[in-house]
């Protein structure tokens, strides 16, 4: 049995290596699972939301959070209160409140609103719907904001933007990270010297004031998608330096290994070199720094968009929902709108696990 | 002979990791003596580092000396076990009595301060000197090792030395406060030949005028050769052969001790002829071989004894201690072995 | 030693030349150019401009030659002092920053201090004591601190402070104090109010240094040189102060250079979430106005700030770590 277990090792790549290695880290393990778990729903987001993240309805606004009651006297039947009017008798203003006495019913797999599966498939099936709702009435499993619209909708596209951002921003980020940080190491010497100057000018630069900058003078009339890769693209353009500075550490030390120099005697090509030798043996180290980098990523355009700043409404993602509970009145009113908090920060504290643990996996001395 | 200095009897030190206990020293005996050098020789991992600090008291974490006695013969004819004395106690041994030279040199000082200051630490604690007379102190010793111009070098930081300063400056260190034995851990591995001598010249001439008993650690049998009066071959944690200089390079009585000899390079080789090696390799700490540790490397091996009993220490004729059946104790195992089976 | 406080002060030179173009390319960035916005912004309010006013301003800043051109004017004014007029305020610019710059730095060199003074003891003693319970828990502590956005625990803060204490917690100062000169009572009024953004501002910073203080101070305990300084006779704590700890100091002074753009960074959005007069809430609100001169000012002032921050924070560097000092001899 030893002897097997040896013998796979000796011929293991680096990334089974380290990946057998990471299997060890517990807590970089569950944050994985969670991350897969949180990334299928954001593509899913359409499907588990309840209701139309963009319809508002002056009826509903401020509704606090409603839990699904799963079982009445007919045994399971799950089925939320409905919403009515009370005219409330100082102020003689119309209030919506919950009524108990109305019930609601739930169905599975229902019809809904009308989207598009994974961007292609068009369909109305959604994973809750409600079988015989009145005007006003909802799923408002987290609550309404404002204008009525439900926040539990609005949290499952959020949370698709969001975490899209972040690996749009960081595919970027690693194309240029790897190019210039390539770069440097290949050829040293004065584009070395260069590109290095530039990446301690740009991380000794205050990022935000100058996302900011940028960030607003994007055009009023571009269009949601315009912004949002706009936005990416800001982003990146500061955030690449750490991944040059992984790339070009790891590139010359490996230059100097003998395995580098093996091949290099045995007359292989400087491009066999490069993506045949070195890049598996370092891929781990990258894997690892952009695991690190995506929750900046997601930070970054997080606070750019509660700025007001970043992406705009219509778009719909985490810092614009934040945006909705940026001032204490609103807070004391409505507190339900802080949850939108707890989906980043728990996605930011998995990936952080997860980078770690890819770290230490990839590296055990480093 | 004069009482020993230093007189260790079954010193045992151990590791408790989390995968189990590692036996680093298991029972060594050695006496030290004033102006006499004993050497400790054998493989890396035998042990050797670790009964140097387990005899200060500074074993890293999850170490700890398990057992046997370390008696110290102080100045004033009290003797002292430092195996009983708390860490607190010991500190005031570290330095005046017993002081330690390590292999690098360049790590063993930290960079962030100049010799002078490194040096003078030891002296303002043990001696209560103030800043400038220990600064005095310092340079008068970075002039006895051999430092030039040392009024000025005082002031140098680790880093500008050269290799073969640094180590004169770390013997200077480890002399400031008159220790009466001075451990010597491979004090010259990591400098090329010529600077070698020299250090271990500056070390015998030391010993010379101040009467210092030297615990000199190497696994180079050459720097024995030059160096020691009396020698401790160690293997796994033990002394397997223990004796005089001459006795030990003449007539070696452990298959170990000859094994290690043999390999030695000398130029009266004849050229191209291959350098004998000893088969196999050091085991693992935790898969310690049963019986003699070292029958499965041995050439002279005595079947269904050595696998089974652990050879004792025995006094041969000549005053050598030796740790083979080769030498004595068979009987005694065979009886052992005999009366465990039935 | 020469050589690196040159090379130093080269960077951060071609730092500041490197913002100034981005403040100016951001002050370019909204379409037309800005002598229309002014004129349209006036006549809005009121006031009217003559065709040979408006001739006069394109010719001071340039307009329609190219960009070196109007980068250079602008920049020749800036050097005097001149940073423009603000067009939502209709004064100039640096009038309408004020003391806000002021409190900005100090509000980042406030955080600053607090990071030090709490990352430094917390991670040598987690390394230490390294998987005793505490260091288990600083560590909690730790990943908190850095996956919670400092806005984020701003406005939570808030809220809790809110609910409890029925208390509001943000600005830098009393109402009754905002407004006054300034005098002794309202420097100690500033100094109440203080800590806690400071606190808040810090958090994320303090938890990735206790984390590089815990792992280099690791490091550092198993060398050598700590071995030799017990062998001396060393009390273990001196042993540790003296050597290891010394030495972890040395990447915790090189990261105080990357510390501190970002503690200004963040002291934006914190200030906006706690309403503090410090240049981040005038920022956000002359980029959303389309403000431009405003902007940029704010943004190169901050710029130039971080720079002079780091190039201190180099010199403290310099002189925790005598390799470099040396470096010339």
């Amino acid at each position: 049995m030893a002897q097997i277990d040896s013998e796979k090792y000796a011929v293991a790549t680096q990334l089974q290596l380290t990946w057998w290695r990471f299997r060890r880290h517990k807590l970089a393990m569950i944050s994985l699972v969670l991350l897969v778990l949180v990334y299928l729903l954001a593509i899913f987001a359409d499907f588990l939301a309840t209701q139309d993240p963009h319809a508002t309805d002056a009826r509903t606004s401020y509704i606090a959070p409603q839990p699904i009651q799963w079982f009445d006297d007919n045994g399971f039947n799950p089925h939320v209160y409905g919403i009515k009017g009370v005219r409330d008798m100082k102020t003689f203003k119309l209030v919506y409140t919950v009524d108990p006495n109305r019930k609601v019913y739930i169905d599975f797999f229902g019809q809904g609103y009308e989207y598009n599966l994974f961007g292609l498939i068009p369909t109305k099936v959604h994973l809750m719907t409600l079988r015989n709702a009145e005007r006003g009435d909802g799923i408002y499993i987290l609550g309404t904001d404002l204008l009525g619209r439900d926040l539990w909708s609005r949290l499952m596209v959020a949370t698709r933007v969001s975490l899209t951002i972040g690996l749009v921003g960081v595919s970027i980020s690693l194309f240029l990270g790897v190019l210039l940080g390539g770069i440097s190491a290949v050829y040293g010497g004065i584009v070395d010297t260069m590109i290095q100057r530039t990446i301690e000018v740009i991380r000794s630069m205050p990022t935000i004031p100058l996302w900011l900058g940028l960030a607003a003078a994007l055009p009023n009339n571009w269009s949601v998608l315009q912004v949002y890769f706009a936005i990416t693209i800001i982003i990146s353009l500061l955030a690449w330096t750490d991944l040059a500075r992984v790339v070009r550490g790891k590139f010359l030390a490996l230059k100097e290994e003998d395995f580098v120099m093996a091949a290099e005697l045995a007359g292989a090509s400087q491009g066999r070199i490069i993506f045949r030798h070195m890049l598996p043996s370092f891929a781990s180290h990258i894997i690892a720094a952009v695991s690190l980098a995506l929750p900046a990523m997601i930070i970054s355009e997080t606070s750019l968009s509660f700025l007001g700043l970043g992406l705009r409404p219509p778009a719909i993602s985490w810092g614009i929902l934040l945006q909705d509970a940026q001032n204490i009145q609103t807070l004391a009113l409505a507190p339900w709108l802080l949850i939108s908090a707890i989906p980043v920060v728990v996605v930011i504290l998995a990936f952080n696990f997860l980078g770690d643990g890819l770290r230490d996996a990839a590296d055990p001395y480093g | 002979m004069a009482d020993p200095i230093l007189s260790v009897r079954g010193l045992k030190t151990q590791f408790f990791g989390p995968e189990g206990v590692v036996r680093a020293v298991d029972g060594v005996d050695f006496d030290v003596f004033e102006g006499r050098t004993l050497g400790v020789v054998g493989e890396s991992g035998c042990g050797k580092s670790v009964t140097a600090r387990s005899v200060l008291g500074i074993v890293d974490r999850p170490g700890k000396v398990v057992g046997g006695s370390m008696k110290l013969r102080r100045a004033n004819g009290e003797v002292v076990d430092l195996g009983t004395l708390t860490n607190e106690q010991m500190r005031k041994y570290r330095g005046p009595e017993i002081a330690l030279v390590f292999q690098e040199p360049m790590a063993s000082f930290s960079q962030h301060y100049t010799i002078g200051n490194q040096i003078g630490e030891g002296i303002k604690l043990h001696m209560g000197l103030d800043d400038r007379a220990a600064k005095k102190r310092a340079i008068e010793l970075l002039d006895m090792v051999g430092v030039p111009q040392p009024a000025r070098r005082v002031d140098d930081y680790p880093f500008q030395l050269s290799g073969g300063l640094r180590q004169r400056v770390m013997i200077a260190m480890a002399l400031s406060c008159d220790p009466r034995v001075l451990i010597a851990d491979e004090p010259t591995t990591a400098l090329d030949v010529t600077t070698q001598a020299q250090i271990l010249d500056l070390l015998r001439t030391l010993q010379k005028d101040r009467g210092l008993a030297i615990i000199l650690i190497t696994h180079d049998m050459g720097v024995i050769a030059e160096m020691a009066h009396d020698v401790s071959v160690m293997y796994l944690g033990r002394a397997v052969e223990t004796g005089s200089v001459k006795e030990i390079f003449e007539t070696p009585k452990h298959p170990y001790t000859r094994a290690l000899l043999r390999s030695i390079p000398t130029v009266l080789a004849k050229p191209r002829t291959r350098l004998p090696t000893i088969a196999g390799s050091i085991p693992h700490p935790f898969d310690r071989p049963k019986g003699c540790s070292y029958h499965p490397r041995c050439a002279e091996i005595i079947g269904a004894v050595c696998e089974k009993a652990e050879p004792p220490a025995v006094d041969t004729d000549d005053g050598r201690q030796v740790r083979c059946f080769l030498h004595g104790g068979m009987e005694e195992a065979k009886a052992s072995l005999a009366g465990a089976s039935a | 030693m020469i050589a690196f406080m040159t090379r130093r002060l080269l960077l951060g030179v071609m730092t500041i030349w490197l913002i100034s173009i981005l403040s100016f390319i951001i002050i370019q960035l909204p379409p037309g150019d800005f002598v229309d916005a002014y004129i349209a912004q006036l006549s809005s309010s009121g006031s009217q401009v003559s065709a040979a006013e408006a001739e006069n301003l394109r010719q001071l800043y340039g307009l329609g030659e190219p960009f070196y051109v109007q980068y250079g004017k602008w920049l020749a004014r800036i050097v005097t002092g001149d940073f423009g007029e603000s067009m939502e305020w209709r004064r100039p610019v640096t009038e309408v920053i004020g003391d806000r710059i002021w409190l900005t730095l100090l509000l980042s060199f406030a955080a600053l201090l607090v990071t030090w003074g709490l990352a430094l003891p917390i991670g040598i003693f987690s390394a230490v004591r390294q998987y005793s319970f505490a260091d288990y828990a600083f560590t909690l502590v730790g990943f908190i601190g850095i996956a919670v956005p400092n806005f984020l625990l701003a406005l939570v803060i808030m809220y809790f402070a809110f609910v409890w204490f029925g208390a509001s917690v943000g600005g830098l100062f009393s109402a009754e104090m905002a407004l006054a000169p300034w005098s002794a009572a309202k420097v100690w009024d500033l100094i109440k109010h203080l800590p806690l953004p400071a606190l808040i501002l810090a958090l994320g910073g303090t938890a990735q240094l206790i984390r590089i203080m815990r792992a280099n101070l690791l490091d550092e305990l198993r060398r050598p040189y700590v071995v030799t300084a017990r062998a001396k006779g060393l009390s273990e704590s001196r042993a540790i102060i003296k050597y290891p700890v010394r030495a972890a100091l040395n990447p915790f002074a090189s990261n105080i250079a990357y510390l501190f753009p970002y503690l200004v960074s963040g002291s934006i959005i914190v200030s906006i979430v706690l309403g503090l007069p410090t240049v981040g809430p005038l920022l956000v609100k002359a980029l959303v106005a389309q403000d431009m001169f405003l902007a940029g000012t704010i943004v190169l002032l901050l710029g130039v700030m971080t720079v002079v921050g780091t190039f201190i924070s180099d010199l403290v560097l310099m002189w925790v770590d005598p390799r470099i000092r040396h470096q010339m001899d």
